[in-house]
């Protein structure tokens, strides 16, 4: 009896908690604190921030390219399109930011989010999905294209804003996602059996061919990106952070998944959950 | 880039072969390409073995250079150590094929590429890059 009561009171808790203020769970706390506390060690002279610029963090030559792209940035006619297309009302009159709460500033620095009433993890491209849905709307393609140009305009209004993306302390489920994504970003993956950890921890600043790997601390703070490579296919440059995990699968010679389903966005949960506490640092350029 | 036959399903290869990967012919024309452009290079910096060296160079194929330094080899990466001096560090021949075919079996969780394991390359192309190295 004694413990069905203190089952039931440590449930009250719990949920309460996860109601009023979701809290972190403290074994993804732990976690967090351990993978920055590697890139601190293996880069003592990067700041935490300094980690966003990836490859260009690694490089000085590197660095100055970038700097001169950034003075005159080749993407801002489409996050200009993005913010229209945010602005522009539904139908039925409603806007995309009746979707969200806080304020469409706030929106980018906490995606993706545990979605308790459906028990899965939503990005934030699957977000403005859902709301066009939910208004009557057509789905609209994930990779690229208007809702990359949105989340563009999302993560530039959003500039400076600390990541804060929360796996809710007590609930079994989130964890297990958050653990999921874990586990696929440390697994050895296709024909030529690599992990992401290979590439992005344990070879990050190194060169792969004539690549300089990006440490994966940081790799979230800037997506949907522009990239330069994805201009020259047929498209705008624009991509979604789910893109770029079809271009690291495909790398390998891994079948990529479906956008906005769970193996991603777990993926997604996970990589993201590992930046809290830095800044978005606004719409950037990659090679 | 090679087909991905070992790995995929067959339903998976249907979605993909809508989405963005060449279909199984275009990416044997591409890999042909990628070894014809490596032996370009192989006769003017390895005009002994050409064949061994576009193997091991092409970015199809072994693309060792993704990795290691190997001479003659242009953009090379510098996540593995360079590959010279073959013969003194490896006099055994099995142990540096053995090397190539899987390199997890003597170092666990080895970032490096299992060629034979995973089919990467033919037991045939094995032996020819092993060769190619081990002459280094
Ligand atoms: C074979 C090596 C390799 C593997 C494995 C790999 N990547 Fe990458 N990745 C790269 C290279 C090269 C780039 C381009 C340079 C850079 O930014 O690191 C890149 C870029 C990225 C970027 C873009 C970073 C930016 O700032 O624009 C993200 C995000 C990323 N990878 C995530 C992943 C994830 C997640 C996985 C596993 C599913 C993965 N990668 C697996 C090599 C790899
Ligand atoms: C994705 C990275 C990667 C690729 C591609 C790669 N290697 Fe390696 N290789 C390594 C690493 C890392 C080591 C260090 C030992 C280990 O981890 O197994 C290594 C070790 C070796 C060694 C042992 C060197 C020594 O001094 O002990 C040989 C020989 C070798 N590789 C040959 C090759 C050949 C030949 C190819 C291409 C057919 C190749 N490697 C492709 C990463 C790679």
């Amino acid at each position: 009896m004694k413990k069905i009561i203190t089952t039931i009171a440590a449930t009250a808790l719990l949920s309460s908690t996860a109601v009023f203020s979701a809290q972190q769970s403290p074994i993804v706390q732990a976690d967090i604190n351990a993978f920055q506390k590697h890139f601190n060690r293996s880069f003592p002279k990067l700041s935490l921030n300094n980690f966003s610029k990836g490859p260009y963090a690694m490089n000085e030559d590197k660095k100055s390219q970038f700097d001169a792209i950034m003075e005159f940035p080749p993407f801002e006619d489409h996050v200009e399109k993005g913010e229209k297309l945010w602005k522009t009302p539904f139908k039925n009159g409603k806007t995309y930011s009746s979707c969200f709460s806080g304020g469409d500033a706030n929106i980018r620095a906490n995606y993706p989010k545990w979605n308790t009433a459906k028990n899965k993890v939503v990005g934030l491209e699957g977000a403005i999905i859902n709301c066009r849905i939910k208004n009557g709307e057509k789905k609209i393609g994930s990779g690229k294209g208007k809702l990359a140009w949105m989340g563009a305009y999302l993560t530039a209004l959003a500039e400076g804003k600390t990541i804060n993306v929360i796996v809710p302390r007590g609930n079994s489920k989130a964890l297990a996602a958050y653990k999921e994504g874990k586990k696929f970003f440390y697994a050895k993956r296709g024909q030529l059996n690599l992990s992401c950890a290979d590439c992005h921890v344990y070879n990050a600043g190194k060169r792969i061919r004539g690549n300089t790997l990006s440490p994966a601390l940081g790799q979230t703070t800037h997506f949907p990106v522009w990239r330069g490579k994805w201009a020259k296919k047929k498209g705008d440059g624009f991509g979604t952070i789910q893109r770029r995990y079809g271009g690291c699968n495909k790398q390998v010679r891994a079948q990529p998944f479906k956008r906005q389903k769970d193996q991603y966005n777990n993926l997604e949960f996970f990589h993201t959950v590992m930046n809290n506490g830095m800044k978005i640092s606004g719409v950037e350029y990659r090679e | 880039m090679i087909k991905n036959k070992h790995f995929s399903t067959l339903a998976l290869s249907a979605v993909m072969s809508i989405a963005i990967f060449a279909t199984p012919a275009m990416a044997d024309k591409k890999s042909n390409k990628s070894l014809k452009k490596a032996a370009k290079t192989c006769k003017s910096v390895h005009p002994k073995d050409v064949s061994g060296c576009a193997l091991t160079f092409s970015r199809s194929h072994g693309n060792c250079l993704a990795c290691h330094q190997i001479k003659g080899g242009a953009l090379s990466g510098n996540i593995a150590p360079p590959l010279i001096a073959m013969k003194a560090r490896f006099p055994n021949k099995a142990v540096l094929r053995a090397q190539i075919w899987d390199a997890t079996v003597k170092k666990p969780g080895s970032v490096m590429v299992p060629f034979g394991r995973h089919k990467v390359l033919t037991e045939k192309q094995i032996d020819k890059v092993t060769s190619f190295i081990h002459s280094l």
